[in-house]
């Protein structure tokens, strides 16, 4: 068991009222595991109350990366939105406290 | 990869004792090179500060892209699913984008007045001073509705416990705290009466408040919609000061 944060990087954006977070791991030899455990499922535990709409993930195997796609969590928005933080941007950050099972630590 | 110029070469990446970012006071911007084949080669001066890698290209990348496989722009819908990267000597190259025909409908973005946003901020520290920042949050809360404040939306919270974290345990003792209001209202009065409330804690509210502030904006939002690519005349005005 292993925190996201020994195992990936996150980096936030957002489009309008949808919230995008790119999970990538240090090392192509975590990517599986995380890509098993953090399910969209799992992002929408650990946001739960905040996303309004639906969770997509998409996969780029390749560069070791999982995007989430969030809809409706932003509040309606950077232009608009009442939140201190109206990007979102961070929001994934706390993604990084999620244990992944199966990992061993700094492999960075 | 460059429309946010230092986030492809460190900014927006460092996290100290896992991604460690040198010389960011001194951040170098990235150097983009596109040959005909449609391969790109990302470097930055030699010496500036920063990181340009495949992690920080990876992150950029990727950043505010939904479907890799279809992002959609005005002259092309680009597919990034094949992206790979390659360190070399003359820095990140860039393979594997394409892209298919570009879309029929572009984006409209529409900017339209929409109210008022009032805010109030005021700090508590030492022991109790989550409970405190809590009393005054309903204080603020009962003011308005023994005022019946045309509010139509309202947010409490208090910076450094729950204002832009969701998700973590609340428990525990904070050593300082912020609370803060901010309500949407439809007329400018209303939004700078909620300031003001915030600010009237100083002296009828919670011990020991401090740093009260207050302010109040116009908001122009934005809505997004379509229309046909026919539909739209391009000129262009040149004007000399």
């Amino acid at each position: 068991m292993t925190s996201l944060r020994a195992l990936a990087h996150v980096r936030t954006g957002d489009k309008g009222d949808t919230c995008q977070i790119s999970v990538i791991a240090y090392s192509a030899a975590d990517y599986p595991a995380i890509r098993e455990h953090l399910t969209p499922e799992r992002v929408g535990a650990h946001f739960a109350g905040l996303v309004q709409g639906g969770i997509h993930r998409f996969e780029m195997p390749q560069l070791g990366a999982l995007i989430f796609v969030l809809e409706h969590a932003l509040r309606s928005g950077v232009t608009r939105s009442l939140s201190l933080d109206a990007h979102g941007k961070c929001l994934g950050s706390t993604l990084l406290g999620i244990e992944i099972p199966g990992c061993t630590p700094n492999k960075r | 990869m460059l429309e946010c110029a230092g986030q492809l070469t460190g900014g927006y990446f460092a996290d100290p004792g896992y991604k460690d970012v040198p010389g960011l006071a001194r951040l170098g911007f990235p150097i983009g090179e596109v040959s005909a084949e449609g391969v790109g080669t990302f470097s930055k001066v030699a010496g500036s500060g920063g990181e340009l890698s495949i992690r920080t290209c990876t992150e950029q990348l990727l950043y505010e892209i939904f479907d890799p496989a279809t992002y959609v722009q005005p002259d092309v819908t680009a597919d990034f699913s094949g992206v790979t990267f390659v360190e070399t000597s003359g820095g990140i190259r860039m393979d594997g984008a394409s892209g298919r025909a570009r879309p029929e409908r572009l984006k409209v973005s529409i900017g339209y007045r929409d109210g008022f946003i009032g805010e109030g901020q005021i700090s508590y520290a030492g022991p109790g001073a989550m409970a405190r920042g809590r009393l005054a949050l309903d204080i603020i809360r009962e003011r308005l509705l023994i005022r019946k404040l045309p509010v139509d939306e309202l947010r409490l919270e208090l910076i450094g416990v729950d204002a832009v974290n969701f998700t973590d345990d609340l428990s525990g003792e904070v050593r300082e705290v912020r609370a803060r209001v901010a309500a949407r209202a439809r007329d400018r009065n209303t939004a700078i009466a909620v300031g003001a409330e915030v600010e009237a804690l100083y002296t009828n509210g919670p011990a020991g408040g401090g740093g009260a502030w207050a302010s109040s904006r116009e908001v122009v939002a934005i809505a997004s919609s379509y229309i046909g690519r026919d539909a739209v005349e391009t000129t262009l005005v040149w004007a000399e000061a």
